[in-house]
């Protein structure tokens, strides 16, 4: 495996992971775009280098492995694919919240809170928001 | 036996396709997805009987030998998998069409149903690690269209964790591929498993992690479930149903699958999935009971049962892998059927909340039944599938003396129960706490439309027969674990010139 591929790969990773990592949706599909580059570089750093390989045109030995070509060009292909969902969800995620940033479960912040002592508190304020009512 | 491997993936696809030709009748969309499907039901349980019966059975796409073309490859294990999904596929579909919703607005709903179907076929059915990693994109991007289709605000919100949650998994997946390759030069299963045995032992442990984690994600298992219960409840009924009931199996299968075949097990390896099952178990059910909406405790409880099947997994004995490929099959079912229930109590009730439903025992009787049967099978009472799937984990782990997981698995199947009666006292047995937002509607007898009410009470019912009657399924679940832990015959099979 040569280096500079492995260092090109490992600083993808690096970068995608990063910004993976932030908040802003857009960030998140380029950090999610370089990271499967990163993986696509790696794939192809780990087979053996040599001529083209088209049978007919030069030695079998010195050819390069085309296996993991064809699996590059696939996992490419597939990235290419759903990043372009993700971007529509992206833009639909926009359209819908005028925001690029992503959003908190809110059930989840319910229960974090306790959703029941929640319930209850806003029960006994009815109950003396009604009594003050009547005795007006 | 060639077109038996190969039908059950190419029939959706070509489904998929007739299905986007057909896209303005609705009605030819409908006979096109219900006849492929009964299909692949028909042809995965021929397949099945003829392996039980001739073995392992290998086919070479495109005529390739082995290590170098794209191999598939049907065992007992992939075979049984391969009939519930199926089954489970048609059940859904039904319940899809008769419920008003994501099915009758969304014209894309039928061919994309058809490619998630292909996607399942093909990860049971595979036996080429890139090949798998192609299957699981099928599916996945199958479900990603289907977890957003009507794209409200939520969704959008919940399926962008899940669609990124997968990206990341996908991307971790080719670079382990890529390390794998260049470790072993190949990715064709049968093979690797002879190549792995060559590798230093750090190298092949590091490549059992990295699988376990890839898998892991997809799976749900601890730490790697969050996205799962964020993700499943927005989903359209039907939809969560199929996912709940096959894409986290699908993960599964894929776990038990490599880590049987590609890497003899050792004490490290087991106790690193045992600590990881005891704790997916604990965690999962501990999230269902402090939730208060019925598909996020029900979400919350895959997780839980993931598991279970996991903990099976990491006794690496036969009995252990029987009862985690029998406890595979019964959850499918039983998952299935209560997120049919459960949107048969959203369709009653207008709301999955459970502070707003109440009363259902008397205004809607038979999803009280169809919901409270699978309820108490998940618990593992007796005699539903779910208490033989327990019984044989339990029994396996005492084998192998390994008690604390044992007790483990107990206390958290208790407290399955206590769950699963937190959804049967909110929506079923007391008065809504509060004035529900949408009045309950006026239902018929059923409780739902017809379409709805039979998948779901066919599922219970299979449910309730793999209980009552569960010793052949029982039986065949041994020997597909004998066959996990033996892949001589397997990697036979494939490598046969």
């Amino acid at each position: 495996m040569s280096v500079t591929l492995a260092a090109t790969a490992a600083a993808l990773f690096a970068i995608g992971t990063y910004l993976l990592l932030q908040r802003a949706l857009t960030r998140v599909i380029i950090g999610l775009a370089i990271l499967s580059h990163g993986a696509n570089v790696l794939m192809m750093a780990s087979h053996r280098r040599g001529v083209p390989p088209i049978v007919g045109k030069g030695d079998p030995s010195t050819f390069s492995d085309p296996l993991p070509q064809a699996f590059a060009l696939t996992a490419i292909v597939i990235s290419f694919g759903v990043t372009t969902f993700l971007l529509a969800m992206a833009y639909r995620s926009w359209v819908l919240t005028h925001d690029d940033v992503v959003q908190d479960d809110l059930e989840d912040r319910l229960i974090g809170r306790g959703g029941i002592a929640d319930k209850e508190v806003a029960d006994e304020r009815e109950i003396h928001d009604e009594a003050v009512r009547e005795r007006r | 036996m060639n077109a038996l491997l190969t039908l059950p993936i190419v029939l959706p696809i070509v489904g998929a396709a007739l299905s986007i030709v057909a896209g303005r009748s609705r009605a030819a969309q409908r006979a096109i997805s219900i006849s492929v499907l009964v299909a692949m039901t028909v042809i995965s349980i021929v397949l099945l009987v003829r392996v039980d019966r001739d073995g392992v059975t290998a086919v070479q796409a495109g005529g390739w030998p082995a290590p170098l073309g794209v191999t598939l490859v049907a065992d007992r294990f992939s075979a049984m998998m391969l009939v519930v999904a199926s089954m489970m596929l048609l059940a859904v579909l039904v319940y899809a069409i008769g419920q008003p919703g994501a099915e009758r607005h969304h014209v894309g709903f039928q061919s994309v149903y058809l490619v998630l179907a292909a996607g399942v076929s093909l990860s049971f059915l595979t036996g080429d690690m890139f090949n798998l990693f192609v299957a699981f994109e099928m599916m996945l991007t199958a479900s990603y269209v289907l977890m957003t289709l009507g794209g409200r605000a939520d969704q959008i919100r919940s399926g962008m964790t899940y669609v990124v949650i997968s990206l990341l998994a996908s991307a971790l997946f080719v670079t382990t591929l890529a390390l794998i390759y260049a470790a072993t030069g190949t990715v064709n299963m049968a093979d690797l498993a002879g190549r792995m045995t060559e590798l230093p032992e750090g190298v092949r442990s590091a490549f059992s992690v990295l699988l376990l984690v890839v898998f892991g994600i997809k799976a749900a298992i601890f730490p790697l479930f969050f996205w799962l219960p964020d993700a499943y409840p927005t989903a359209p009924s039907p939809v969560t149903a199929v996912f709940a009931g096959l894409l986290t199996k699908v993960g599964v299968y894929a776990i038990v699958r490599t880590q049987t075949l590609l890497f003899t097990p050792d004490s490290r390896s087991a106790t690193l999935i045992l600590v990881a099952a005891g704790l997916t178990m604990v965690v999962g059910v501990l999230g269902a009971i402090a939730q208060g909406d019925v598909k996020r405790i029900l979400s919350f409880n895959i997780v839980s049962h993931i598991g279970f099947m996991m903990m099976g997994l990491g006794l690496f004995t036969v009995a252990g892998l029987a009862a985690a490929v029998f406890y595979t099959v019964h959850h499918i079912v039983a998952k299935t059927s209560m997120f049919l229930a459960g949107g048969l109590i959203e369709h009653v009730g207008g709301s999955g909340r459970l502070n707003r439903l109440g009363g259902m025992v008397t205004t809607a009787p038979v999803v009280a039944v169809l919901f409270l049967i699978p309820a108490l099978s998940l618990a593992g009472v007796p005699p539903l599938s779910g208490f033989v799937a327990k019984l044989a984990l339990v029994d396996a782990g005492v084998t192998q003396r390994s008690y604390v997981i044992v007790a483990v698995a107990i206390l958290v199947s208790l407290l399955t129960l206590f769950s699963m009666m937190k959804i049967w006292s909110g929506v079923f047995w007391s008065p809504a706490d509060e004035e529900p937002e949408v009045r309950s509607r006026v239902v018929g007898p059923l409780g739902g439309p017809i379409l709805m009410v039979v998948p779901t009470t066919v599922l219970v019912a299979l449910g309730v027969a793999m209980g009552l009657a569960g010793a052949p399924i029982w039986a065949l679940s041994q020997r597909a674990a004998t066959d996990l832990l033996d892949p001589g015959n397997y990697i036979r099979a494939v490598l046969r010139p």
